[in-house]
């Protein structure tokens, strides 16, 4: 590319730029124009989920809904309040759609297509996927209405939190590959990691989809209680960049996890047939996200308090017990650092999963013996209360 | 720049007083209206809500921004128009409430129903009862978090709401029943479609108990929530589900029978802990006794005739005006003038979806009502909502108000 815009007579400098400019152009775009896509499969699986049609007249299937969406959204009135603090209102919507946008930089969507491969891009997704949540606290903030604050407050309890038990699970890909790049990660999947540490991708999951703010987790913007959070005073195409943020934020959760244990791009011919790579990367992000969607149309929401007990209390200590015992096994075995195929992966990967048996066995134990105790303490006090009441019920008859 | 500081609220702290704690008019609590728009008030309900972090420090329901007066609009309807006002109250509750009317008037000009008529009554009201519990249990799920569960019941919902278009030609606003009986006689394919129902509806109940009852996330967000105790229930005035879920065994169809309820096996759901969860299992448990009605209801359906035959107050089929004189007289005077009732004032109660339903009817003798009043649950028990709010989190809030089942067409008439 380079090597093109010099030959049509520009300096090198420039043509660097012009490149890079392109590159950045490419991948951004793709972001947008998939969330088009991607809203259309979520709103479609919702529907199913919830025995509806979902979208189906604006095009085929319903496909070009989002475009019609869209449309609309941008032509509406702008609407700021008068008593809004003008600068973090109006960053908000943009530092939201900008830091998933970010993320996407160094997603090798290929053997050979990605935007940047950062030699430390897995501390990278980490740093800028934060970004997402000072948007939240500045639109909450900036708004100067209760309910996007009471958003805010939520927000930073929940947010911040999630992001301790999701940075410990991220460390253990890291550690298998002994590489932070994330194209490296991909790479090193000779056995998708699924299958070697299923409880960290658990963790994962369940912390990133906390982290994202959505079902079971959307406390932040939980309609029947602060009826829409956050983006409450937002309309317009404000309101859209939130909604395409939020919309990138939870799929790129599930590129993520494709990328980080289900192999991304690798799948048969991969390597030789490059745009292959791509179909199997967004295959396995549909197929990850698709759980997702499932499991927020079937359980109700969190409590804020819940939420961060089960974070403090279980998630957290999980995580790191998890990190340890799999630091611990991969340190023990031999030549781990040697694993160049299927063959060299499957000895290392039978023990890790053995070992993930047994932890997820332990929990399943220990979270019973924490509901009988739970249950006997509910009782315990149900009891005290109950009496006065069959009293009552007799004097009633 | 427009600062957050101009945006102080300018309002007489005068007026919050007694509202809100001292600890709101020094800034240390927040006060949040929630409502009268907002998606989880079920309605136009106003709460006004101080706030200390997330916790609810008081709760003041605000009601009246569905004020309709429809009472007062009875004054001006013969009796038997104001049937029709009597479905837009408790529109989930239609029947019911057309029912709670015509039992009032009933009682009043002492008129027979035939046996048809009541046990077609009975079965309707309770169709009526399962059509406003799932509305109560998709809304209540959706308030949770669980939004599914809403599409689900509005689903099974459609079917009952079938079944009062056949019988009335109106899916909610049926207006099917009359002083004296029932506008017509059900049509044939009542009974099959009754059926069907019968038949496709308990799988369904436990679909929607697979989804939430053993639901850890639904059981922590419901169990030891929104605690009513027996004593506070029956002071507080309480009916229902509301007052069963604390544990006292009071259900109007058991307790005072009307229309024929004595004929009919059920039992009365009983909660022992008065919580959001409690209330919950009762509602369940409910549409799957009334379930049992509707069945019992259609095997005993006896035949004869679904309308008094008390010309005084009842209009004559139209074969009969044909050929009788008598018939002509009648029809014409209870259609331009309405029956005139005794002088008097009777109250009867009914077990509606939500609690006790009560109709009271003050009559002059006059073809109008002097005075017509409801005693609505909706209203009473928006009277207990600060008492069980108090202490728990917002998030809790939407599930209490949830719990006592309010509908504020009810609630303001």
């Amino acid at each position: 590319m380079t090597g093109f815009l010099q030959d049509i007579g520009l300096s090198y400098e420039l043509a660097v730029l012009v490149a890079k400019a392109l590159g950045v152009a490419v991948v951004g775009a793709f972001g947008l124009l998939w969330t088009l896509l991607g809203i259309w499969i979520e709103r479609k699986v919702a529907a199913r989920f919830q025995d509806r049609v979902g979208p189906n007249r604006v095009g085929p299937f319903g496909l070009l809904q989002s475009i019609a969406d869209a449309v609309k959204i941008i032509l509406k009135e702008d609407i700021m309040n008068r008593h809004v603090d003008r600068w973090p209102y109006n960053l908000a919507p943009i530092l939201s759609t900008l830091s998933v946008m970010l993320i996407w930089a160094v997603i090798p969507f290929t053997a050979a297509w990605v935007g940047a491969d950062l030699n430390v891009g897995v501390l990278y997704l980490v740093a800028v996927g934060s970004l997402g949540t000072v948007a939240v606290i500045m639109a909450g903030w900036s708004s100067n209405n209760k309910y996007a604050l009471i958003s805010a407050f939520r927000a930073v309890a929940q947010l911040i939190s999630y992001e301790v038990p999701m940075v410990i699970s991220l460390l253990v890909p890291v550690m298998l590959a002994g590489s932070l790049s994330v194209q490296a990660i991909v790479k090193s999947q000779h056995i998708a990691y699924l299958f070697a540490v299923p409880m960290t991708v658990l963790i994962f999951l369940i912390s990133g989809q906390a982290e994202n703010g959505r079902g079971p987790f959307d406390l932040l913007e939980a309609e029947s209680e602060i009826v829409a959070g956050f983006h409450i005073e937002y309309s317009g195409m404000k309101f859209g960049m939130f909604y395409v943020g939020e919309f990138l934020h939870a799929f790129t959760l599930s590129v993520l996890t494709a990328l980080l244990f289900l192999g991304g791009w690798q799948g048969p011919l991969a390597e030789k047939i490059i745009p292959l790579g791509f179909v199997y990367l967004l295959l396995k992000s549909v197929f990850v996200y698709f759980v997702l969607i499932w499991v927020r149309m079937t359980l109700p929401r969190v409590r804020i308090d819940h939420l961060l007990n089960f974070n403090w209390k279980f998630l957290v200590p999980l995580s790191l017990i998890n990190l340890l015992v799999v630091a611990f096994l991969w340190k023990l075995m031999p030549d781990t650092d040697q694993i160049n195929s299927f063959a060299d992966a499957l000895g290392p990967t039978l023990v890790l999963f053995l070992a993930n048996v047994v932890m997820f066995a332990g929990v399943a134990w220990w979270l019973r013996e924490w509901a009988r105790r739970d249950r006997e303490h509910i009782e315990a006090r149900r009891a005290v209360v109950a009496e006065p009441a069959e009293a009552t019920a007799a004097a009633g008859d | 720049m427009t600062g957050i500081r101009d945006s102080a609220w300018e309002g007489d702290l005068e007026q919050l007083k007694g509202l809100v704690s001292e600890r709101a008019l020094t800034g240390e609590t927040m006060v949040l209206n929630m409502g009268p728009q907002h998606p989880s008030t079920h309605g136009v309900l106003r709460l006004i809500l101080e706030l200390d972090g997330e916790t609810i420090v008081n709760c003041t329901p605000d009601v009246g921004y569905l004020h309709t007066g429809i009472e007062k609009t009875f004054e001006s309807k013969r009796y038997e128009q104001a049937v029709v006002l009597t479905d837009r109250m408790d529109y989930l509750n239609p029947l019911g409430n057309n029912l709670a009317y015509c039992l009032a008037v009933e009682k009043l000009t002492e008129l027979d129903v035939p046996p048809r008529a009541q046990y077609l009554r009975v079965l309707l009201a309770e169709l009526t009862r399962i059509n406003s519990h799932l509305v109560w249990l998709g809304t209540h799920a959706l308030d949770i978090g669980a939004m599914s569960v809403f599409l689900y019941c509005f689903r099974e919902r459609e079917k009952v709401l079938d079944i009062f278009e056949m019988v009335a030609g109106q899916r909610m606003m049926a207006t099917y029943f009359r002083p004296g009986g029932l506008w017509r006689d059900v049509p044939e394919e009542f009974e099959p479609a009754v059926r069907d129902f019968l038949d496709y509806f308990p799988a369904k109940i436990d679909d929607y108990e697979k989804l939430l009852t053993e639901n850890p996330l639904w059981r922590d967000r419901t169990q030891g929530i929104g605690y009513l105790s027996a004593d506070d229930a029956v002071r507080l005035g309480c009916t229902g589900p509301t007052l069963r879920g604390s544990g006292v065994n009071w259900d109007i169809r058991k307790a005072i029978p009307y229309s024929s309820y004595d004929h009919f096996e059920f039992d009365v759901p009983l909660g022992q802990h008065g919580d959001v969860y409690d209330r919950y299992l009762i509602r369940i448990e409910e549409m799957r006794q009334s379930l049992r009605i509707v069945r019992q209801a259609l095997d005993n359906l006896p035949s004869g005739p679904v309308r008094s035959n008390n010309r005084k107050y009842v209009p004559p089929p139209r074969s009969e005006i044909g050929h009788s004189m008598e018939a002509l007289i009648h029809h014409f005077k209870l259609w331009t003038e309405g029956f005139r009732p005794p002088e008097g004032e009777v109250y009867v109660r009914v077990e509606s979806p939500r609690g006790e339903l009560g109709c009271f009817l003050a009559s002059d003798g006059s073809p109008r009502p002097w005075r017509v009043h409801f005693r609505t649950p909706s209203f009473i028990h928006l009277s207990a909502l600060p008492h069980m709010a108090k202490g728990h989190m917002i998030a809790d809030l939407v599930g209490i108000v949830g719990s006592i089942d309010i509908v504020l067409g009810d609630c303001d008439r």
